[in-house]
């Protein structure tokens, strides 16, 4: 567990979810922390394409994220870089992380699994081990709980 | 400037990358406190390395030592772990909402491209 997943279950068809995530417009619609509208955002949809999203946060906030596309395979399949070139957390200056989005048919829809990796340095040089055991999951649950 | 707390967490991410690492931190949560005896015992290696492995927890501050006459207690230390839970929920509470707006984006989108093609 080197960040976390989501997954979420939608009523449309995988070619209109792909192209939510893919074009700027659908991008647009609904990038960012919360219902604040995103000032502006770019993506070229091809491998090594960059994309750009630059977002206001609550409390007055200014963000840009960028990244490239590592793997694109519509509709099915989406790796990007993740990092901020202005705003975001301080914790997080200089790092890029990974997001892979998963797109499966499911009865009546589509099956959305977000997955956000390498959220650490050393974790993202070790990503190769992915040996997260259950012992770990237990940990963090139970001091989630505790945070929580 | 160095962010202290950035290299605190890659320390405790980077601790938590071995898995024997992570074996010694779940006995310790059941356990309570043990010997670094008792805490090599169920591993297939030696003790200097089991030495080695309680460095790299302690230096990440996942746990404590302590001398009572010949042996030393371990302890699990929890607070680093629950700064690195936390730091990964605020990015989760990041993608959370915005997923749940892809997901009412998409299915309004459907909703239109149905009626488009009348089905």
């Amino acid at each position: 567990m080197t960040g976390f997943t989501l997954v979420r279950r939608i009523a449309a068809r995988p070619s209109i979810v792909f192209e939510a995530l893919t074009t700027a417009d659908g991008i647009a619609a609904w990038w960012g922390p919360d219902d604040l509208p995103v000032v502006s955002a770019e993506i070229d949809p091809r491998v090594g394409g960059a994309y750009r999203v630059h977002f206001p946060s609550q409390g007055g906030g200014d963000h840009e994220a960028v990244g490239e596309i590592l793997e694109i395979d519509p509709p099915s399949r989406l790796v990007m870089t993740y990092s901020y070139s202005f705003g975001g957390e301080p914790a997080e200056a200089g790092r890029v992380s990974r997001i892979e989005i998963d797109l499966k048919p499911v009865t009546g829809g589509v099956e959305l699994t977000f997955t956000h990796t390498g959220l650490a340095d050393a974790v993202s040089m070790a990503s190769h081990t992915r040996g997260w055991t259950g012992a770990f999951d237990k940990l963090v649950r139970k001091f989630g709980e505790i945070a929580g | 400037m160095v962010n202290h707390q950035t290299a605190d967490l890659d320390r405790v991410f980077s601790a938590l990358v071995d898995p024997t690492r992570r074996a010694i931190l779940a006995r310790l949560e059941v356990e309570d406190s043990l010997s670094i005896g008792a805490l090599a015992e169920p591993f297939a290696i030696k003790l200097p390395a089991v030495m080695k492995h309680l460095d790299v927890l302690g230096h990440a501050g996942l746990i404590t030592r302590s001398k009572h006459g010949r042996t030393v207690d371990v302890r699990l230390a929890p607070q680093p772990l629950r700064e690195a839970v936390d730091w990964l929920a605020r990015y989760e509470r990041f993608w959370s909402p915005a997923l749940d707006r892809l997901v009412a984006y998409a299915e309004a989108e459907e909703a239109r491209a149905a009626e488009e093609t009348g089905e």
